[in-house]
């Protein structure tokens, strides 16, 4: 595996700090200001980026999730342009990790082989696919590391003792934490038991646990942080997108509204280990 | 379970929950221990003869089983060719074949020790057998229907509400049955522990699509036995109509080995099936994808987007298709054709001038089917259909497409 995400988290525990994994729809509200929110995000203070796959049936994802997704698609979003996004930005940063997140059938109708060879040639390292557990591993997940590119997993609080062997076996890149039983933008109710649980899967593994689902502040990105590798925020962040639109329609602060989320968030996981 | 033989149609699925290609455990991780523990849960129910007998009590004694075979001597006469039989489902206690599943899955949520019931719902059908059962047994229901359907079968939400459930209408999307899959499936990754899915069709991730078609092959054992006892041979064709497909895989399961039957599908075809996002053919106008769980056929646009389709009918107004379905379409065994609103509408008043007898929109769909097959058929031959449900629920809105409320 020569993706980028081993190098960006080993630099950011050399800082002592957890990653801050941002997650921003591809094509929300439009592909331009996506785009220009894209290229924006490292600065900003993003560790490591992930991409969501726009898709009509999102099962996971809560409202606001839900609403990025329509956006993007009313704008005519498509696979190919989520993937020029990333080519583009490419151009300007060879560093900055890139993990695809979405639904399997967009990925299944383009074509596995065929994505796995556009996406790697893009400059994509890992994906996260919701809807295909180690059960389905066949489909993407052996497919894709044979393509070098991380396959990331989802473990859950279902996820028990016997299970997690099963889920991290083939899992790449990192570990994702769903922290409770629900959807984005759901709050987390015990953040205890969210440790313990990063706590058990490292016991497990030596690949980095990006807690995720539930984290909307800094102040959450600092709490989430001790026990992980990194916080993952996505509806906070579609929501800032939302927030600053006039009719549907991105104004001159969309940019600015999620930079300075992003900025607040990166201050965040800065005081993590400092406050433990 | 039942082993046939090495060629038979009726293998599926196997261990990984797949009908060759279709099928599958498509769901997030959240639901993946669950749903092992739930195949779990079926092997042992189906290997225990106490709930075998349970299942066969409480069909006879509160569903009202088995339902007549009749011979639809008007209809028959009418269409001029093949003598033409309906399996009466509609007059199973809850109006439709939709009690046959859920009395076999709350037994199975009560043995899992479940205690809060969540179900999707087009029609209401299923909505309203479930809220039935839940009734009974005394479980917590929440059923989640779309908001263009909670309008077209009002009636169905009344008795829903009547029963004790709550109904939560999706707004999302079209608002019909796809959107409140959807839904339903995020109420169950957050209350996975406490929450049993109610599927009310043959699809979604494995076991559902076997578990429920086990539990209405009933349909199709019955109308063997009887078909023999009124008629001494095999029907010489089945006919049901195909939202998710429950009611017709339950029909046709026993007859796949039999290759001197006819198996036919309705599908439905809206407003025709050259008009994009106009009908809910999924076989017809659809190719292979994943959704909900699993790999079947499914309406959707060129980039894997899944479109809202369109039928007049809620309970077939639906861009997928049980995984077996998609198979017995691959391997030819089943003939699956779409049936337009107008021709559904057409049947629906045909059948009950007829016979007396008002179909669900659904199942006026199968019938419209059979319209077309029967003539063609020779008289000394037999058609049957599976009447699914009956359109009380139905009324009001065929009586606005009619123009009777003026
Ligand atoms: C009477 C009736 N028939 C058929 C259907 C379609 O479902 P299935 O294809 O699962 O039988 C419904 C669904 O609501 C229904 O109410």
């Amino acid at each position: 595996m020569t993706t980028r995400i081993p190098a960006r988290f080993a630099r950011c525990a050399a800082e002592g700090r957890p990653a801050l994994v941002t997650y921003t729809m591809a094509g929300d509200p439009d592909l331009a200001t996506a785009q220009a929110i894209l290229d924006a995000l490292p600065a900003a203070g993003a560790d490591i980026i992930e991409l969501g796959m726009p898709f009509s049936d999102p099962m996971a994802d809560g409202p606001g999730v839900q609403a990025a997704g329509q956006r993007a698609l009313a704008n005519g979003q498509t696979m190919r342009k989520t993937l020029s996004m990333v080519e583009a930005f490419r151009r300007k940063d060879a560093d900055t990790p890139i993990v695809l997140m979405g639904y399997y059938n967009p990925i299944y109708i383009f074509g596995v082989d065929a994505f796995l060879v556009a996406a790697k040639a893009a400059g994509v390292d890992g994906m996260i696919v919701v809807d295909l557990p180690p059960e389905e591993d066949a489909e993407l997940c052996i497919p894709a590391l044979k393509a070098d590119i991380n396959f990331i997993r989802l473990a859950t609080p279902t996820t028990d003792e016997a299970r997690l062997p099963t889920v991290l076996n083939n899992t790449s890149g990192f570990v994702y934490y769903v922290s409770m039983n629900g959807i984005t933008g759901a709050s987390i109710k015990n953040h205890a038991a969210v440790g313990e649980a990063v706590m058990r899967i490292k016991a497990h593994t030596d690949l980095p646990v990006v807690v995720g689902f539930g984290i909307k502040t800094a102040e959450d990105a600092a709490r989430m942080g001790r026990e992980s590798d990194g916080i993952a925020v996505g509806t906070a962040i579609c929501n800032a997108v939302l927030g600053s639109l006039d009719n549907g329609k991105a104004t001159a602060g969309t940019v600015g509204a999620v930079t300075s989320l992003v900025a607040g968030l990166a201050g965040g996981v800065k005081r993590a280990k400092e406050a433990a | 379970m039942t082993v046939h033989g090495a060629n038979s149609l009726r293998n599926g699925p196997d261990e990984q929950g797949r009908f060759g290609i279709f099928g599958g455990r498509f769901v997030a991780e959240t639901l993946m221990p669950l749903i092992i523990d739930l195949e779990k849960a079926y092997r042992e129910a189906q290997a225990d003869p106490a709930f075998k007998a349970e299942v066969e009590f409480l069909g006879k004694h509160y569903t009202g089983r088995p339902s007549p075979l009749y011979f639809a001597e008007r209809l028959t006469e009418k269409l001029g060719g093949a003598k033409v039989y309906f399996k009466r489902e509609e007059l199973n206690h809850t109006g439709s074949h939709k009690l046959n599943n859920t009395v076999g899955q709350i037994l199975l949520a009560k043995r899992m020790g479940k205690t809060r019931i969540i179900a999707e719902t087009g029609a209401g059908q299923h909505g309203v057998a479930t809220a039935t059962v839940c009734a009974k047994f005394d479980l917590p229901c929440v059923v989640f229907m779309g908001a263009t359907d909670v309008e077209r079968q009002y009636p169905n939400v009344l008795r829903m509400k009547m029963l004790g459930a709550e109904v939560r209408a999706v707004t999302a999307g079209a608002g019909t049955l796809k959107d409140a899959m959807n839904e339903a499936l995020r109420d169950w990754v957050t209350n996975v522990e406490s929450t049993y899915y109610l599927i009310g069709t043959a699809a979604g991730p494995h076991p559902y699509p076997e578990m429920v078609r086990n539990f209405q092959s009933v349909i199709g054992e019955e109308i063997k036995a009887q078909h023999f006892e009124a008629e001494g041979k095999l029907p010489d064709a089945v006919v049901a109509c195909v939202g998710g497909g429950s009611n017709a895989i339950g029909t046709f399961h026993a007859f796949l080995d039999d290759p001197s039957v006819k198996i036919y599908g309705a599908e439905a075809g809206g407003h025709g099936v050259d008009i994009e996002n106009g009908h809910a053919a999924s076989m017809t106008g659809g190719r292979p994808g994943v959704l909900h769980g699993n790999r079947t056929y499914l309406l959707q646009d060129a980039d894997g987007q899944i479109l809202e389709g369109h039928s007049i009918s809620a309970g077939l107004d639906y861009p997928g298709v049980g995984p077996e379905h998609s198979y017995l379409h691959d391997t030819k065994r089943v003939t699956y054709a779409p049936i337009t609103d107008d021709e559904a509408l057409e049947a629906f008043q045909l059948c009950t001038r007829l016979e007396g007898i008002i179909p669900a929109l659904e199942s006026a769909h199968g019938l419209a089917q059979v319209m077309k097959v029967a003539p063609t058929m020779r008289k000394d031959e037999t058609i049957v259909l599976c009447l699914s449900g009956r359109g009380d629920k139905d009324v009001e809105s065929v009586g606005r497409y009619l123009g009777f409320n003026k």
